[in-house]
């Protein structure tokens, strides 16, 4: 049973704007069939997988129990399966569980979302909130992201034009990853032309619909070596909710992400993340996230994400060479594509984008506004 | 494969509502708040002590998208580490098979479960018939209703002995509900009036009569997990979770059609197979004292029943002709009244395993076995055709 949990294996589609031409089957069947040819796992009662955990949205699919649609490609017919109905992060948290309990020792880990089929994410976000008071206001994720977003930038100094710092680096790193949405090189001016979209965050201030579907084989400690000669190690995993209305809550205090890193690294044994940690992702579903988040998982000093990014903190700690959520991927899946990429990192596959010695990552996922819900996990090589 | 776990697991807390068509007194997490307080006075805990929250329900039943989010005002889990998982109908015993294996992990050393469901805020057929592929078979679905079960009953065994039997398990399941103070439905039907039932009740679907089929409730239900350790620290009587067993099936219920010729294999008789297997047990109906099961329609449980224990011919519906799955019987099934007395869909699964948990605890109320309950089976129902089935134990002797 262990104390760790080994990914095995990883396949991914590319990141894209829209995959009209494939139902979101095809896109889960393009990355279950490289696992099982790369790994040879069966699904035998006794050896292969008895447990697949996915992770989708009834609201994003449009359809009830959105994992039905998926049973047969992703292996699950007259085998279990369950839905992570959350950021696909805690997915990850969950088969941890599933592995340490000794329930399981193989999990298949699938995620989907096809983002372009929604008519409008704002009217999907708009949906978290309740009916009676949030909801009729026209709350959803992007503008109460805008209201965090303002108090942020007061209290740490953050600029329109560091925004556009972010966003620019965040293009240029998506280039570099095979698998990253393509979008345009943009410059620091063209992104502070960029029109407004909630105050004070411009359209390019915000990640961009996408489609994209994954895969990862995690095992237990002891079987690992069945599937692979270099397996990544989950070591630490921890969440937190936060309040629920915004009134209620100090939104710029980081109270959910601070926990959920504690409790990670308590588990890691992580003691300074400045130090033990080689490699940073974080899903910044917009740009003054990025800084939020590195202050909340103790890589920039609290209150000082406007002269962390002077000082050049954002390569210093290797934070998001993916590109980030920013580039582009799914609400509910930038933590899986978080986790992919650490993998890739501590594998030593991550090609142009390798941090040399990356030994240990951490990656950071949040569900809702305003970073209601955190969870944080840390990977080793 | 044997099943072993990294440590044991014990319910310590259980609290539902009270299951209604319409609870407008109040609003989803002041319902989901009724049946957290319950759980944490039964087990005499604050909030303080629980480490892991786990939220389950359908998001377009009631059309909130993430609603842990919203819900965390009713669930307590302010501070909390919080995770949201969900499976359809099943939902609920996948939260109490999650619970577990969070536990069992020595991640967290008491979690609690929430199972919700306001059905009254939305359209449930509709919800349900949504669930289905939009280019093939969400034209033909008609929500959770079929009537294939009871052609295959009908046919097996005649229309009047197959009638007879649906609708004598549907009275027991009212006398059942009748002494469940949280039952949602409880008309106080009798006997006497299976023939008149047959004559009057209106048709659905086929030959399914509405008589037969399950309600749409508004209710919660909240279960409370701790490690050995804790378990014996804090309750008298924990119950613990022996093993549990998810399976699934494919997007449709079967894209080969209903062929006597050709049976689909059920994941009922399947999951059954394989639990009683890896912990050996060779004569379930023996076994077991007591079975909660996941009934959405009268066809659908009288068919199940033979698949859930393995019978074969006509045993099972000897079973009901014989009330052996009455209160006093030899399998007494479902003592709480059902999914057919009430349906709150998020938390109708963790219903089942809450009510065979209280059974063998032996506290649980008008509707307690009189005889003792060691040994408790829990299934869930959702999807097309899946099932989830846990074993509970009064002692860790196994």
């Amino acid at each position: 049973m262990g104390k760790r949990l080994a990914i095995c294996a990883v396949a991914q589609i590319k990141n894209h704007p829209d995959y009209h031409d494939w139902r979101f089957q095809n896109m889960l069947l393009e990355c279950f069939e490289p696992i099982i040819e790369q790994t040879k796992v069966t699904f035998d009662m006794d050896k292969g997988i008895r447990t697949i955990i996915t992770c989708s949205d009834d609201v994003f699919d449009a359809r009830t129990i959105s994992d039905n649609g998926i049973t047969d490609v992703v292996g699950a017919h007259f085998r279990g399966e369950e839905k992570m109905a959350q950021e696909s992060i805690n997915g990850l948290g969950y088969a941890m569980a599933c592995i340490l309990s000794g329930h399981d020792d193989l999990i298949l880990f699938m995620g989907h979302c096809k983002e372009s089929q929604g008519e409008s994410r704002r009217m999907i976000s708009n949906l978290a909130y309740d009916p009676f008071y949030c909801r009729p206001l026209g709350m959803d994720y992007h503008n109460v992201d805008a209201l965090q977003a303002r108090s942020y930038m007061e209290k740490s100094k953050v600029s329109d034009e560091h925004l556009a710092k972010i966003v620019v680096r965040s293009r240029a790193n998506g280039k570099k990853n095979p698998y990253g949405r393509e979008n345009k090189i943009v410059s620091e001016k063209d992104v502070l032309n960029s029109p407004m979209y909630s105050d004070p965050l411009r359209e390019m201030h915000i990640y961009p619909v996408t489609d994209w579907a994954y895969g990862m084989l995690l095992c237990s400690e002891k079987r690992a070596k069945e599937f692979t000669k270099k397996p990544v190690w989950i070591t630490g995993y921890g969440s937190c909710m936060d309040r629920y209305f915004l009134g209620d809550r100090d939104i710029t205090s980081n109270f959910s992400l601070k926990n959920a890193a504690k409790r990670a690294y308590a588990m890691a044994g992580i003691k300074d993340p400045r130090k033990d940690v080689q490699v940073f992702e974080l899903s910044d579903h917009a740009a003054y996230q990025l800084p939020m988040w590195a202050e909340g998982v103790g890589i920039a000093e609290e209150g000082g994400g406007g002269r962390w990014i002077d000082d050049g903190g954002m390569d210093e700690f290797n934070v998001n060479l993916s590109g980030g959520q920013l580039n582009g991927n799914p609400l509910l899946l930038g933590g899986a594509a978080r986790a992919i990429e650490c993998y890739y990192q501590l594998s030593k596959q991550a090609g142009e984008r390798q941090v040399k010695g990356a030994k240990r990552a951490v990656a950071q996922a949040a569900t809702g506004g305003a970073g209601q819900h955190q969870a944080v996990i840390v990977m080793e090589a | 494969m044997a099943h072993k776990k990294n440590r044991n697991v014990g319910i310590i807390g259980i609290g539902q509502t009270k299951h209604s068509s319409h609870r407008e007194d109040v609003n989803q997490p002041e319902l989901i708040h009724e049946a957290v307080s319950l759980a944490l006075k039964d087990a005499n805990l604050t909030m303080k002590d629980i480490d892991c929250v786990v939220h389950g329900n359908m998001e377009l039943f009631e059309m909130v998208h993430s609603p842990d989010l919203w819900h965390v005002l009713g669930t307590g889990a302010y501070g909390k580490d919080s995770i949201r998982i969900t499976t359809g109908g099943t939902v609920g015993a996948t939260l109490s098979c999650a619970s577990d294996n969070l536990v069992a992990s020595g991640m967290y050393d008491i979690v609690m479960a929430i199972g919700f469901e306001k059905l009254q805020e939305g359209h449930t057929t509709g919800g349900i018939t949504n669930m289905a592929c939009p280019l093939w078979f969400r034209k033909i679905q008609a929500g959770a209703l079929t009537g294939s079960s009871a052609y295959d009953v009908e046919r097996e065994f005649g229309l009047e002995r197959a009638d007879r039997a649906s609708l004598m398990y549907r009275i027991i399941m009212d006398k059942h509900a009748s002494l469940n103070p949280n039952a949602h439905r409880a008309f106080g039907l009798d006997f006497s009036q299976i023939d008149d039932l047959i004559r009057t009740s209106p048709k659905l679907v086929g030959e399914l009569k509405l008589i037969e089929m399950c309600s749409q409730s508004d209710g919660a239900c909240c279960v409370i997990y701790a490690c050995e350790k804790k378990a014996k620290e804090l309750s008298k009587t924990p119950v613990w979770i022996r093993d549990h067993i998810t399976v699934h099936k494919e997007e449709n219920f079967t894209i080969f059609g209903y062929d006597r010729k050709y049976p689909v294999l059920k994941t009922h008789k399947f999951a059954a197979e394989q639990l009683f297997k890896r912990n050996g047990i060779k004569d379930p109906l023996n076994y077991f004292d007591v079975f909660e099961m996941y009934d959405p329609a009268t066809w659908w449980a009288i068919d199940w029943i033979r698949d859930f224990f393995n019978l074969q011919g006509d045993e099972h519906l000897r079973l009901i002709e014989d009330k052996e799955i009455m209160i006093g019987g030899k399998m007494p099934i479902n003592p709480s009244g059902g999914v057919i007395g009430s349906n709150p869909i998020g938390a109708t699964a963790l219903i089942r395993v809450a009510e065979a948990a209280l059974q063998v605890r032996g506290n649980a109320g008008p509707h307690q076995i009189p005889t003792p309950v060691n040994h408790a089976l829990a299934s869930g129902f959702g999807g097309t055709m899946w099932t989830v089935l846990t074993m509970l134990e009064k002692e860790l002797n196994w």
